[in-house]
């Protein structure tokens, strides 16, 4: 059976379902940190209420399989709020990155959490706000701290893409299926959607491992130096 | 002695932490240009004193006052006068993610609203006050302890303050270390900063302070210039003091 010829003639709609996975990725790592760094610092500097919402929302996106998480969206609370008309894209991104946030939240807590005290109160006996302080010592040097264990979140959004296609999401594997269906082409189609991932995901880590190098400071172990 | 010439008034200060009571009513007047120094056993309030001056730990019940202005109590405007109120720390706590320059640099810019070209200028003059301009680039983990030290003297200098609290500066530091730094201290205050300094280094005392408050059990046990508390038969609980710690450096 000749698979080459029959994968080329595909090959942009596979391409298209790249597009729409990185997106998913993207969106979800965006909200992630868009969410769980401000999560973190409410846990870390916040009054017992914001940390008791902090820690019950953190609970709640790491108790529940990502699959009962899309249906209860997507089924239940969107339409419920009023969002029903939401595209399953943007369904499928945004649970990924409310997921993605409780997750995150914890690694930003870990990292602000080992800055050491003594930045802040030096910090403060210079006579900066803790916001100030907050923003020019702790954050700079808790993301740094931060950053190899966060970039273990791209592989993981990465992977648990793929679980939208439960709720219709044309992404990688959705598409993937539908030219199996067409071809009747099983391994070596999944075998191609499986290379792309492996590809995509080694892509993102090289690009994050840049990063940190780029950010490295000598005494600051990023352990990328 | 006129009364404009106090800087810092320090009023019945109580500080327990649970059942301990760690400072029991500690009173003093600060002049301008003079140098306290705090002796005392470990445990008995110094590094706690100093920290209540500038609010970093609130005390319990008593009263501070720099330039005429109640510092305790004073809510948000604590940043005002902790500009004012310089403090070097045991263990430096430099900021670990900046250079030298612009550790010094960093309050000047985000507290003083500086400029950046003035903010720098200001940064490398106090860095060659306790010559350090050439380490301007280097980041904290590439210094050692005495020029971590010097940098952390010269950040709180760019706030020009009216006072500096040196809680235990050389403590962290080995003999020679100590020495570099004990020299730029030395230089300040001839040059007429104020300082209230916390320390076991008796010969800093004695040649530059104006006068030593020896503090036991969260009081001021003793106090007065260092030849008196050192020379005088009347004054003796010092003389123990000291006299305990030879012995242990003997042993």
């Amino acid at each position: 059976m000749d698979v080459l010829p029959i994968l080329i003639d595909w090959l942009p709609y596979l391409l298209s379902g790249i597009v729409s996975t990185l997106g998913l990725v993207l969106v979800a790592l965006g909200l992630g940190v868009l969410l769980g760094l401000p999560m973190a610092l409410g846990q870390v500097y916040g009054a017992r209420p914001i940390r008791w919402v902090v820690g019950v929302y953190v609970w709640f996106f790491r108790g529940l399989p990502i699959l009962v998480l899309l249906f209860l969206f997507w089924f239940g609370i969107f339409p419920a709020i009023g969002l029903g008309h939401l595209s399953a894209f943007v369904v499928g991104a945004v649970v990924l990155g409310l997921r993605g946030a409780a997750y995150q939240s914890q690694i930003f807590r870990g990292a602000i959490q080992s800055v050491g005290e003594g930045q802040m109160i030096a910090a403060r006996s210079l006579g900066m706000s803790r916001l100030t302080a907050i923003r020019s010592v702790i954050l700079p040097q808790a993301m740094r701290i931060a950053l190899p264990g966060w970039s273990n979140e791209y592989p993981n959004i990465l992977t648990d893409s793929a679980v939208c296609y439960a709720i219709g999401v044309v992404e990688l594997l959705t598409i993937t299926s539908r030219i199996v269906t067409q071809t009747h082409i099983t391994i070596p189609i999944y075998l191609a959607a499986a290379g792309i991932f492996i590809v995509l995901n080694y892509g993102g880590l090289k690009l994050l491992h840049g990063l940190e190098k780029r950010i490295a400071i000598p005494g600051f172990g990023t352990g990328a130096m | 002695m006129n009364d404009n010439d106090i800087v810092l008034k320090v009023e019945e200060i109580y500080k327990s932490f649970g059942d301990t009571e760690v400072l029991r009513g500690v009173s003093f007047d600060v002049r301008r240009g003079e140098t306290k120094v705090f002796i005392g056993p470990s445990g008995t309030g110094k590094s706690t004193l100093l920290r209540c001056i500038n609010q970093l730990t609130i005390p319990d019940r008593g009263r501070v006052w720099l330039d005429g202005e109640e510092v305790t109590n004073s809510g948000a405007r604590i940043n005002y006068f902790r500009q004012k109120i310089g403090m070097v720390f045991q263990n430096f706590f430099l900021f670990d993610h900046l250079t030298a320059l612009k550790n010094v640099e960093l309050a000047l810019l985000k507290v003083k609203g500086m400029g950046k070209a003035e903010a720098r200028e200001k940064a490398l003059t106090e860095l060659r006050q306790v010559g350090m301009e050439d380490w301007a680039d280097h980041y904290p983990a590439e210094l050692s302890g005495g020029q971590a030290q010097r940098v952390s003297i010269a950040r709180a200098l760019a706030m020009d303050p009216d006072v500096i609290l040196f809680d235990e500066p050389t403590s962290a530091l080995d003999p020679e270390l100590t020495r570099e730094v004990l020299e730029v201290m030395k230089k300040l205050a001839r040059n007429g900063m104020t300082m209230l300094v916390v320390t076991h280094e008796m010969g800093f005392a004695c040649s530059v302070a104006n006068e030593v408050l020896f503090m036991e059990n969260g009081v001021v046990a003793e106090q007065g210039p260092p030849d008196l508390l050192l020379n005088d038969p009347r004054f003796t609980r010092m003389k123990d003091f000291i006299g305990r710690i030879d012995s242990r450096m003997d042993d």
